[in-house]
């Protein structure tokens, strides 16, 4: 395990979605984080993969190892080529759903995360990004 | 199982007197959490349940979908005159949880089995009270 190492996981079903938790899961331990950075990053990843499957109509879940100021870190980039997100900013907000969820994937997993960025914009797709520490 | 699902494509309810007991111990996928939820709505309904025990500490984590599940089947439950409680918890699900921003409202919770089970004995005991000193 290296800064820069790479995966990408399609995220196409329901078990793809537990399969991103696995594999997140995996990399926090081999990365070193507490059971409770696991806990949090593999549940912002399990949030984020279902957004991609229901929302974004399926897409890649890509881990990264990275490294800054002496820290490791893994960052986690969900995109999708669906229909994006007209207003960012509503989406994040907690208990805001187009679906029959609670409308706490975005805003939770922003919370979960040490930086989140997302990128989207009607017909273009969404990418979210989610970086966190150690 | 014997109704077409394949293996792995259902959890196991155990029905104990008027209690039905879940244990979960594979990774829910949402599928998966869909069936439990309907299929313990059957049950309570065809058992006559009075009470639901749900074991989660096989978990390692609970999600907003998860979650809203659990709340849901407490809900239901509670419709259908059961008393639901999740037991076994872990600590750093429970840390997540509440970061993630999910009260699991409505949904009653206990150390381990054995409380969450007394827990329920006892609802169960003071409504017959109330019921009994009324009558």
């Amino acid at each position: 395990m290296a800064p820069g190492r790479e995966e990408t996981i399609g995220v196409h079903s329901d078990e793809d979605v537990v399969r991103v938790r696995q594999v997140t899961r995996q990399w926090a331990v081999e990365i070193g984080f507490s059971l409770v950075e696991q806990t949090k990053i593999v549940t912002a990843a399990s949030e984020l993969a279902r957004n991609t499957l229901i929302h974004g109509g399926g897409g890649t879940a890509q881990l990264q190892e990275v490294e800054g100021g002496g820290r490791r870190g893994l960052r986690l980039t969900f995109e999708d080529k669906g229909p994006g997100i007209a207003d960012v900013s509503q989406a994040l907000r907690d208990g805001y759903t187009t679906g029959s969820g609670l409308g706490l994937g975005l805003g939770g997993a922003r919370r979960l995360s040490s930086t989140f960025d997302i990128t989207s914009a009607p017909g273009q797709g969404t990418c979210v990004r989610i970086t966190r520490w150690k | 199982m014997l109704d077409g699902k394949p293996p792995g494509e259902r959890i196991p309810i155990l029905k104990m007197g008027e209690f039905l007991l879940v244990t979960i111990q594979v990774e829910m996928h949402d599928r998966l959490v869909m069936t439990l939820q309907d299929e313990l709505t059957h049950q309570i309904v065809q058992y006559r349940a009075r009470g639901v025990l749900i074991d989660i500490s096989a978990l390692e984590i609970v999600d907003s979908f998860i979650g809203r599940a659990l709340g849901n089947i407490a809900n239901m439950a509670r419709i259908l005159d059961a008393e639901t409680v999740v037991v076994g918890m872990r600590p750093a699900v429970a840390i997540t949880l509440v970061e993630l921003g999910l009260n699991l409202e409505g949904v009653r919770t206990a150390l381990n089995a054995e409380k969450g089970m007394a827990l329920i004995r006892r609802r169960l005991g003071q409504t017959g009270k109330l019921d009994g000193a009324g009558a």
